[in-house]
């Protein structure tokens, strides 16, 4: 028999819109109103300047390690902006700006990267799902998700984030395999950071790009440039369109990169070279969208300011959250209380109402180690 | 009433379930169409849909990790893994995810599904198809981990872990499947989650077993009744994690003396928290060390040698009377 070769229409494409050199693609620039414009970029602006005063605050020991979002902004805001607030939104640990716009309060965000069970309670009337920290399984509830949105017929979609070191993992493979079968409306949105802590894109996969994983599992994935709001907001939105149409999934790959540390327990300077990061601190999303907003008249003045002002009033609330209740580790456990589970609460309730000797003031608690996180003599011992 | 294979009495169980409740859906490998490789799903996806009674692909983290985000959406998937030795591709969704969102979300969300699961020996299976591992799920805070003893308890039990808000791993012994028939009433019949039952009322001894073992206590006490004279008490554990602690202790209390049996390897198997809780519960009445008569501590050994490895009637009698001889 002779070898027939198969002509699947299998393409991959990249859109850039808006690039760094300030070119624009008229043709493909979405019409948004300035309002939207304005949004976007306040969102963006939010999303950074709380990062780096998170960082401070990690510094100083008022929160544990968090993974900064420096450099991402476009790639977050782009995408969750075509969101309905009906829809689902599913991130991993790098989507603070996502969370934002999704209406997580900032005290909430720090009270999660301050180690309070509380910063994990999405609003009653919030469809997204926590901060996810294993790498990639967070995925496959995003399938199972949009298989329930069908399931009952609403026509929410379900947007999931990732990294590009999530792509090697079995549970996005299996996320994704679920999703072409079941043809389910989720818009699977790879934030291609080009290092997944110490390990370079080059090292995590073998593929031209990550969109065309997608086209193994039966539906489009596009490349976008993630630093270019506009690109990632028109193909994100066509993906949300398809996928609330009942065309199924797609992967979308925002090619970005970390300006900064993987976590706060990170060091880059022992893995990559400071020519990479100034060449990416070209194109950082912040920048071209200025100029852009800048032709358009749309920068307000004092925006900066009443950002910060944002920021102080989140921090502040969160400073002025009293002490985590020992005893709110029973609360949520489960339902109900087993017998023995309301023993041991009954244990520590009494341990806490006992005078307690030698009380004086110890080391200040450790944040708790991530992945990539360096061991300290202090944790040796 | 109608008497009732294991097989039966958990399909009835879903059956009743499903019609009960539009939420109820059912997930795993060849489910659907099979009617499950051990026909625990028959006629399920014939009378419900394939849209209910879901033929995944083969990805057991996938089957898991898709039933979190129904389970979040507010449906209630019941999944198989077809073998408990193939969960270990799961085991990152059950312990990171179904065991915790309702703590992460602090109420918020939770993850009202169950984890069904063919588990343990003496079926003349392969490798990862004869295993006994409920020990693992059992120490993960967030989790529930139950154990049938036959149709009956399999019937009621499932029932009440498709109604537990909580996650539920819900393991059911092979060799049980087919192995007896038992009465089982045509309504649903609930048995509450976290409490065991006396099996049979003894004073000498207390015999601890749960699966299929069950079956081996009660034979073992039946040897010491017609051979010693000795009134052996047996308790069907039931729940592996809540441990029915009350139980076990009132008899151990009374009786003294008591030998643990499971299939699962002995070193740190459920045998060591069963017989912690009875020294913490029943100190003062213990006439001897508590036993366990379990698997050794090898991988599973293949089905020629397994049946040395797994407990039988002999070696729990002969346990039973070095405690008593004690």
């Amino acid at each position: 028999m002779p070898r027939i070769p198969l002509e699947p229409q299998f393409t991959v494409e990249h859109m850039s819109i808006l690039d760094s050199d300030g070119n624009l693609d008229t043709a493909l620039e979405p019409e948004l109103s300035p309002q939207d414009l304005k949004r976007l970029y306040r969102a963006m602006l939010l999303g950074r300047r709380l990062d780096e005063r998170m960082l401070k605050l990690q510094r100083q020991g008022r929160i544990g390690t968090f993974a900064p979002i420096k450099g991402q902004e476009a790639s977050q805001i782009g995408s969750v902006s075509t969101l309905r607030p009906t829809d689902w939104m599913v991130p991993s640990f790098r989507e603070t700006a996502a969370l934002l716009w999704r209406g997580w309060p900032i005290e909430k965000i720090l009270l999660f990267f301050g180690g309070y069970l509380e910063g994990g309670r999405p609003a009653n009337d919030q469809r997204d799902l926590p901060t996810a920290i294993p790498v990639a399984t967070q995925l496959p509830h995003a399938v199972g998700l949009a298989y329930a949105a069908q399931y009952r017929g609403d026509d929410a979609v379900v947007m999931a984030y990732c990294g590009d070191g999530a792509t090697s993992e079995g549970d996005f493979h299996e996320a994704l395999n679920f999703a072409g079968v079941w043809h389910v409306p989720v818009i699977f949105v790879v934030q291609n950071n080009q290092w997944a802590i110490s390990v370079p894109l080059k090292k995590q996969t073998h593929s031209r790009t990550i969109a065309q994983k997608a086209l193994a599992y039966g539906f489009p994935g596009i490349q976008v440039d993630g630093n270019d709001v506009l690109a990632v907001q028109v193909a994100t939105r066509e993906a949300v369109e398809r996928a609330r149409a009942g065309s199924g999934p797609t992967l979308v790959e925002c090619v970005t990169y970390r300006l900064g540390v993987h976590t706060t327990a990170d060091d880059p300077t022992k893995y990559r070279s400071a020519e990479e990061v100034t060449a990416w601190e070209r194109k950082d999303p912040l920048t071209r969208f200025v100029a852009y907003l800048e032709k358009k008249n749309l920068l307000e003045p004092g925006l900066d300011q009443a950002i910060d002002e944002e920021i102080a009033r989140g921090v502040t609330a969160f400073e002025a959250t009293a002490a985590a209740d020992p005893l709110g580790m029973f609360d949520h456990a489960y339902a109900e209380l087993s017998p023995e589970l309301a023993a041991e609460r009954a244990e520590l309730e009494a341990r806490l109402a006992a005078p307690t000797r030698n009380e004086g003031p110890g080391e200040p608690p450790l944040p708790p180690p991530m992945r990539g996180q360096r061991v300290s003599s202090r944790w040796q011992n | 009433m109608a008497k009732l294979t294991m097989v039966k009495a958990l399909n009835l169980a879903l059956h009743q379930e499903m019609e009960r409740d539009p939420d109820v859906l059912v997930i795993g490998e060849d489910v659907g169409v099979d009617g499950g490789v051990f026909r625990v799903t028959e006629d399920l996806h014939r009378v419900f849909g394939g849209t209910r009674v879901i033929d995944s692909p083969l990805a057991e983290a996938g089957i898991i990790g898709a039933s979190v985000g129904m389970a979040i959406y507010g449906l209630k998937p019941v999944c198989e893994i077809q073998f408990s030795g193939f969960a270990f591709q799961c085991f990152h969704q059950i312990e990171n995810h179904t065991a915790r969102y309702r703590q992460r979300t602090q109420g918020r969300f939770h993850c009202q599904m169950v984890m069904r699961m063919p588990y343990g020996g003496g079926v003349r299976a392969l490798e990862h198809h004869s295993e006994s591992e409920e020990q693992f799920y059992a120490h993960i805070p967030g989790l529930k981990m139950v154990i049938p003893s036959g149709p009956r308890t399999a019937r009621a039990l499932l029932v009440a872990a498709i109604r537990d808000p909580d996650p539920v791993v819900f393991f059911e012994a092979k060799a049980l499947y087919h192995a007896a028939k038992e009465e089982v009433p045509d309504e649903p019949e609930l048995l509450a989650i976290g409490r065991a039952r006396v099996d049979r009322e003894g004073r000498d001894l207390t015999l601890v077993g749960y699966g299929a073992m069950l079956r081996v206590c009660r034979e073992a006490a039946e040897v010491l009744h017609d051979e010693d004279g000795v009134e052996a008490e047996v308790i069907d554990l039931l729940s592996i994690s809540p441990l029915d602690r009350d139980t076990l202790t009132a008899s151990v209390s009374k009786t003294g003396r008591a030998v643990i049996v499971h299939e699962a390897p002995r070193s740190f198997g459920p045998g060591g928290e069963i017989a912690a809780s009875i020294m913490e519960g029943a100190f003062l009445s213990l006439e001897a060390p508590v036993r366990r008569v379990a698997a050794y501590d090898v991988p599973f050994p293949g089905f020629a040698r397994e049946k040395a490895s797994v407990p039988d009637v002999p070696r729990v009698v002969a346990a039973a009377r070095e405690t008593l001889a004690f």
